[in-house]
C-alpha cells in the first residue's frame, strides 16, 4: 500500500494531534530535567496554554480530510467534539493548580498524562478505522487508569484506580472483540467500506453480535446502565480534580466516537442499533434517578447525576437523526459546562478539616459562601433542566429530536425521569439554602472564581448569549455526518 | 413615543431585571442597605405597574388580533422571540403588576433575614410571570411558565413557615411532574404545525387524534397549576408555609396561569377535544366547588382556609372555560381577576395579624373588633367578596359563569350553585371566630389596628374590590372582543368531535 503521507502540508488535517503529541514530550521533558518544587506550576501552566492554542487550532483550521490511508478522518463533527475535549482538558487543568498539593497531584506526570488523555481523545474523535479507534481508546484509556491511581499512597484512591483499570480492560476486550466480529463478517475494517458492505445485503448474526459487543464496549466508556457500576466508586475514590477530569473531557470524546461508529458505520442497520440505544437511554435515565435519591456523598451523587445526563443525551441519539445528533452536540457542551463548574464550585469549598465530601456539609453555605452557594444552586437547577437556564435547552434539543421519530414512550418516561431526578438535586439547594450553616470555610483561590463565575454566566445567560450560535455551530458539525 | 409603543411588552417583561441588577449592586447588609434594597424594589415594581397601565391605556379594545406584536428569530428557527397581548391577556399583566408594589409593602417589616435574596426572588417572579402572560410563543411561554418554579420554590423554603420544605417540594413536584408532558406536547406540535409561533398555531387544525393527546398533555399541566380537584393537593400546604407575599402571588397570580392556558392554547387549538372533555371538566369542577368546599368548612388555620376556598373558586373558572359560550368564558376571567383581587387582599388580611401575633391558628383569635375595627371592616369587605355577595367583584364572576354554564348543563348549574351556599357558612363562620365574639385571650388585649404602611396596601383593594363590583366595564369592554373571537373560532373548530371520540374509544 502507498502512503499519503507525501509532504508535511499533508498532514494539516492531524496538525493538532501532531503538535499536542510533540508537547507532550517536551514537557516530559522539561519535567524530567527541571527543578521538582518550582517547575511544576509552570508544567501546568504550559499545560494548559498547550490545550488552548490545540483548541484554537482545531477550531480555526479549514483543513479537512482523510489521512493515514484513511484511517484518520477530520470533519466538521469531529471539530466540534475535538475542541469541546480540548476546553474540558484544559478547565480540568485549571480546577488542578491551586488543589494539586492538597490532592498530591503536583507532580509534573500529572499534566503529562493530561495531555496525552487528550490526545487518545482527539484520536478517538477522528477514528475512521477501527485499529485508529481502538489504538486512540487504548491510548486515552492508560493515561486514564495511571490518573486513577495517581495519589498511590490512598487506600481508596489506588482502590479506584485498580477498579477503573479492571473493569476497562474488560469493556476495551469487548470492543476490541466486537470489533475483530465485525472485520470477520464484513472483512473490512475501515468505517465508510464496513458501511458500504453491509449495504450490500442482509445483516449477518455475527455482525449483529459484533455490533452488540461493540456499543457494549463504548456503553462501558460513556458509563450508560448497565455498564455503569464503576462509575460512582472511581468518580468518590480518586482526587476531586481528577474526577472533574473524568467527568467531562473523556465522556465527550466517548460520546462522539458512539456517534461516529453508529452513525458512519452501522447506517444501514440503524433499527437494529436503535433498540440497543433506546435501552441504554431508559435504563440510565430511570436508574440513576432513583439511584442518586439514596447518596450522602457528593461526588456519588454527581457519578449517578452523570449516568442520568449520559441517558438524557443518548435520547437524542436514538432518534437516530440529523437533528439528534445536533440535539447530542448540544447537550454535551451545555453538560461539560455545568461539570466544569459543578466541581469548580465543590473544590471552592475547602474546611480546616479539607475538602468538603458530604452533602450535609453544604448546609447553610447560602449564608457564609453565597457566591459559591449560587453558582450550585444554578448548576442544579439547570441539571434539573429547568428554564430559562441552559441545562432546560439541552434537554429541549434531545427530546425535539426524540419526538420528531415518534419515540413518544422514550420521551415520555425520559421527563418523568428527570421530575424525579429533580429530587436530590433540589436536596442539595435545600441543605445549601434552607438549613443553616455549620462549617467554616477557607478562601477560595481566585482562578475557581474565575471558573465559577464563567461557566454561571454561560448557563444563566445560554438563552440570550450562546444559544443561536452553539446551535449553528452543532448543526455544521451533524451536518458533516450525514 | 413610537418606541415605548412597539416595545412596551417587551419593557414591562425586562423591568423587574433592570430592579434585580440595582438590588444587587446594593452594598452591605445593614439596616440601611436593606432599606435601600426595598426602596429600590418598590420603585421598579410601582414603575412596572405605570407601564402596564400605559399599555392598558394604548390597547385597542375593539381590535382582536394581537397587538404591540413584536416577532423575532432567536435560536435556531424553532423558538422565536414572539410577543403581543390581546384582551385575554392584558388584564392579567395589570393585575400582576399591581400587586407586585402591595406585595413588596407586605413584606417591608415581615422579612428581615436575607432581604436581598428575598426581594431579587420577587422581582425574578415578576419578570417571569408577565412574561408568561405576553409571550407569543409556546416555547418560550413553556421557558417562562416553568422558570417561575424557581424563585417560588426558594420563597416558600427560605422564608416560609414550619413544614416549608415539605410544602416547597410538594409544590415543585406537582408543578414540574404535570407541566414536563406540556413540554413533550409542545415539541410535537411543533413538528405537526412547523411553528412555535402562538398566532400561526392558532390557525392550524390538528388532527382529532393528535388533539385527544395534547389536550391531555396541557391539561396535566393546567389542572395542577390551577388546580383542580383531584390535583390540588399541593396549594394548601404551600400557602400555609409560604411568606404573606408568597401565598399572595401564589393565590392571585400562579393559579391564573392554569386558567390563562386554558383560555389560550387547550379551547382554541384543540376545539374538539375540549368539546369531548368538557362534561370530564365539569365533574371536577362541580366536585372541587362542594368538596373543597365542605373542606374548608373545618379548618382550623386561617391561610389553609383560604387556600382551600381558591380550590372550590377555581372550580367555577374551568366551569366558565369549558362551557365555551361567551358568558362563561368572560365570567371566567372576570373571576379570576376578582379572585386575584380578593384572595390577595385576604392573605395579605391573615398576613396583618401574622405579623402580630405570628399564629393562623382560627382559635388563637377572636373578638378582634374592638381592638382593630379598621382592620374588622376590611376583612368584612373581602369576606363579601369571597362568598360572592352582589355589589363586590365576586358576585359578577360567579353570575356570569353560573349564567353560562346553565346554558349548557343546567345539572352544573345547579350542583355549583351549593358552592355559593358552602362559602358563605365558612367565610361567614371563619369572619364571626376571628373578628366577633367577646375579647377574651390576654394575647390580644394589646393588639393594635391596622398601620398607614397597611392601610395603603389594604385600601386600594378594598377600593378595587367594591368598584368592580358595581361597574365592571372595564374589565369586561376589554376582554369582551376578544372573547367573542374565541368563542366563534372554538365554535367554528368544532368539526370533528365525531372522530375524536371514535379515537378515544
Amino acid at each position: 500500500m502507498v502512503s499519503d503521507l507525501t509532504s508535511f502540508v499533508a498532514l494539516a488535517p492531524a496538525y493538532p494531534e501532531l503538535l499536542l503529541a510533540v508537547g507532550a514530550i517536551i514537557l516530559l521533558m522539561m519535567g524530567v530535567f527541571s527543578d521538582a518544587k518550582s517547575g511544576n506550576t509552570t508544567i501546568v501552566g504550559v499545560a494548559i496554554g498547550l490545550l488552548a492554542v490545540t483548541a484554537v487550532l482545531v477550531a480555526f483550521q479549514s483543513e479537512d480530510g482523510v489521512l493515514f490511508n484513511g484511517a484518520f478522518i477530520q470533519d466538521g463533527f469531529a471539530r466540534y467534539m475535538k475542541v469541546l475535549v480540548l476546553i474540558g482538558s484544559a478547565a480540568a487543568l485549571v480546577l488542578s493548580v491551586s488543589t494539586a498539593s492538597d490532592h498530591n497531584l503536583n507532580k509534573f506526570e500529572y499534566p503529562v498524562l493530561v495531555i496525552l488523555a487528550s490526545l487518545g481523545m482527539l484520536m478517538m474523535i477522528s477514528a475512521n478505522d477501527l485499529m485508529s479507534l481502538y489504538i486512540g481508546l487504548e491510548l486515552q484509556s492508560l493515561s486514564l487508569y495511571v490518573i486513577a491511581a495517581f495519589k498511590r499512597d490512598s487506600g481508596r484512591a489506588t482502590e479506584a484506580g485498580l477498579k477503573y483499570f479492571v473493569l476497562g480492560a474488560l469493556s476495551s476486550g469487548m470492543l476490541l472483540y466486537g470489533a475483530s466480529m465485525v472485520y470477520g463478517f464484513t472483512g473490512q475494517t475501515q468505517i465508510d467500506e464496513i458501511a458500504k458492505v453491509i449495504s450490500l445485503g442482509d445483516p449477518s448474526l455475527g455482525l449483529i453480535v459484533g455490533l452488540v459487543f461493540l456499543l457494549a464496549g463504548l456503553a462501558f466508556k460513556i458509563s450508560a446502565v448497565p455498564f455503569h457500576m464503576w462509575t460512582p466508586d472511581v468518580y468518590e475514590g480518586v482526587p476531586t480534580p481528577v474526577t472533574a477530569f473524568f467527568a467531562s473531557a473523556p465522556k465527550v470524546a466517548a460520546m462522539a466516537l458512539f456517534i461516529r461508529i453508529v452513525f458512519d458505520t452501522f447506517e444501514p442497520i440503524a433499527k437494529d442499533w436503535q433498540q440497543i440505544v433506546i435501552f441504554l437511554s431508559l435504563a440510565s435515565m430511570v436508574l440513576a434517578a432513583f439511584a442518586a435519591i439514596g447518596q450522602k456523598k457528593l461526588k456519588r451523587l454527581i457519578a449517578y447525576s452523570s449516568i442520568g445526563h449520559v441517558g438524557f443525551a443518548l435520547v437524542g441519539l436514538s432518534a437516530g437523526s440529523q437533528t439528534g445528533v445536533e440535539g447530542v452536540a448540544i447537550y454535551m457542551a451545555i453538560y461539560l459546562v455545568m461539570t466544569i463548574g459543578l466541581f469548580a464550585c465543590i473544590l471552592a469549598l475547602r474546611t480546616d478539616q479539607g475538602y468538603v465530601e458530604d452533602i450535609s456539609d453544604l448546609a447553610g453555605i447560602a449564608q457564609t459562601r453565597p457566591f459559591v452557594a449560587a453558582g450550585i444552586a444554578l448548576i442544579m437547577f439547570s441539571l434539573i433542566g429547568l428554564p430559562p437556564l441552559a441545562g432546560f435547552f439541552a434537554k429541549w434539543e434531545v427530546f425535539l429530536a426524540a419526538i420528531e421519530a415518534q419515540l413518544f414512550v422514550l420521551a415520555v418516561v425520559g421527563v418523568l425521569a428527570s421530575a424525579v431526578s429533580a429530587f436530590y438535586y433540589l436536596r442539595v439547594i435545600r441543605t445549601m439554602y434552607f438549613d443553616e450553616p455549620n462549617h467554616q470555610f477557607i478562601n477560595t483561590p481566585n482562578e475557581l472564581n474565575v471558573v465559577i463565575a464563567l461557566s454561571g454566566f454561560l448557563i444563566v445567560a445560554y438563552a440570550v448569549v450562546v444559544a443561536g450560535p452553539l446551535k449553528d455551530i452543532a448543526g455544521v458539525a451533524a451536518g458533516s455526518l450525514f | 413615543m413610537n418606541i415605548i409603543n412597539n416595545n412596551i411588552l417587551t419593557i414591562l417583561t425586562f423591568l423587574p431585571l433592570v430592579g434585580v441588577f440595582f438590588v444587587l449592586i446594593v452594598p452591605g447588609s445593614d439596616a440601611l442597605a436593606k432599606n435601600n434594597m426595598r426602596y429600590i424594589a418598590l420603585a421598579t415594581t410601582t414603575v412596572t405597574f405605570v407601564f402596564s397601565l400605559v399599555m392598558w391605556s394604548m390597547f385597542d379594545a375593539t381590535n382582536v388580533d394581537f397587538q404591540f406584536v413584536q416577532n423575532h428569530q432567536w435560536i435556531g428557527d424553532v423558538i422565536g422571540y414572539r410577543m403581543g397581548v390581546d384582551g385575554i391577556s392584558i388584564l392579567f399583566i395589570v393585575l400582576t403588576a399591581m400587586l407586585m408594589p402591595l406585595c413588596v409593602l407586605a413584606s417591608w417589616d415581615s422579612i428581615d433575614k436575607r432581604v436581598k435574596e428575598y426581594l431579587i426572588a420577587f422581582l425574578l417572579l415578576e419578570f417571569l410571570m408577565i412574561g408568561v402572560f405576553a409571550t407569543l410563543d409556546l416555547a418560550l411561554f413553556y421557558i417562562f411558565f416553568e422558570g417561575g418554579l424557581i424563585p417560588m420554590f426558594l420563597i416558600i423554603g427560605i422564608w416560609g413557615g414550619k413544614n416549608r420544605i415539605q410544602a416547597s417540594y410538594k409544590f415543585f413536584f406537582y408543578t414540574f411532574a404535570g407541566s414536563v408532558l406540556m413540554l413533550l406536547a409542545i415539541m410535537a406540535m411543533y413538528w405537526q404545525a412547523g411553528t412555535l409561533d402562538i398566532q400561526q398555531l392558532l390557525k392550524f387544525k390538528f388532527s382529532p387524534e393528535a388533539q385527544f393527546w395534547l389536550w391531555i398533555a396541557f391539561f396535566a399541566s393546567f389542572a395542577v397549576k390551577m388546580p383542580m380537584w383531584p390535583f390540588h393537593r399541593w396549594l394548601p400546604e404551600a400557602h400555609v408555609e409560604a411568606p404573606t407575599a408568597g401565598s399572595v402571588i401564589l393565590a392571585a397570580i400562579l393559579l391564573k396561569m392554569g386558567g390563562y392556558g386554558f383560555l389560550r392554547f387547550s379551547l382554541p387549538m384543540f376545539p374538539d377535544a375540549s368539546a369531548y372533555f368538557a362534561d370530564f371538566v365539569f365533574v371536577l369542577s362541580v366536585v372541587a366547588i362542594i368538596a373543597t368546599s365542605l373542606v374548608a368548612l373545618v379548618q382550623d388555620d386561617i391561610k389553609k382556609l383560604i387556600a382551600y376556598s381558591s380550590v372550590a373558586h377555581m372550580g367555577y373558572v374551568t366551569m366558565g372555560i369549558f362551557a365555551g359560550n361567551a358568558l362563561g368564558i368572560q365570567g371566567a376571567i372576570f373571576q379570576m381577576i376578582s379572585h386575584g383581587i380578593v384572595s390577595g387582599a385576604l392573605f395579605l388580611s391573615v398576613g396583618v395579624i401574622y405579623d402580630r401575633m405570628h399564629t393562623r391558628e382560627i382559635s388563637a383569635y377572636g373578638g378582634l373588633v374592638e381592638r382593630m375595627p379598621k382592620y374588622a371592616f376590611a376583612f368584612m369587605i373581602f369576606t363579601m367578596a369571597n362568598v360572592g355577595l352582589p355589589g363586590t367583584s365576586g358576585f359578577v364572576g360567579e353570575f356570569l359563569v353560573l349564567v353560562g354554564v346553565f346554558q349548557v348543563n343546567t345539572w352544573v348549574a345547579f350542583g355549583a350553585t351549593f358552592g355559593v351556599i358552602f362559602s358563605a357558612c365558612y367565610a361567614l363562620w371563619l369572619y364571626r371566630r376571628v373578628i366577633f365574639g367577646a375579647l377574651e385571650k390576654d394575647t390580644l388585649k394589646s393588639i393594635l389596628d391596622m398601620s398607614p404602611r397597611e392601610m395603603v396596601i389594604i385600601v386600594p383593594l378594598i377600593v378595587l374590590t367594591i368598584f368592580f363590583g358595581f361597574y365592571p366595564a372595564p374589565i369586561l369592554d376589554a376582554t369582551a372582543a376578544s372573547v367573542e373571537a374565541l368563542v366563534s373560532h372554538y365554535q367554528a373548530g368544532l368539526t370533528q368531535v365525531g372522530a375524536l371520540v371514535e379515537v378515544a374509544h
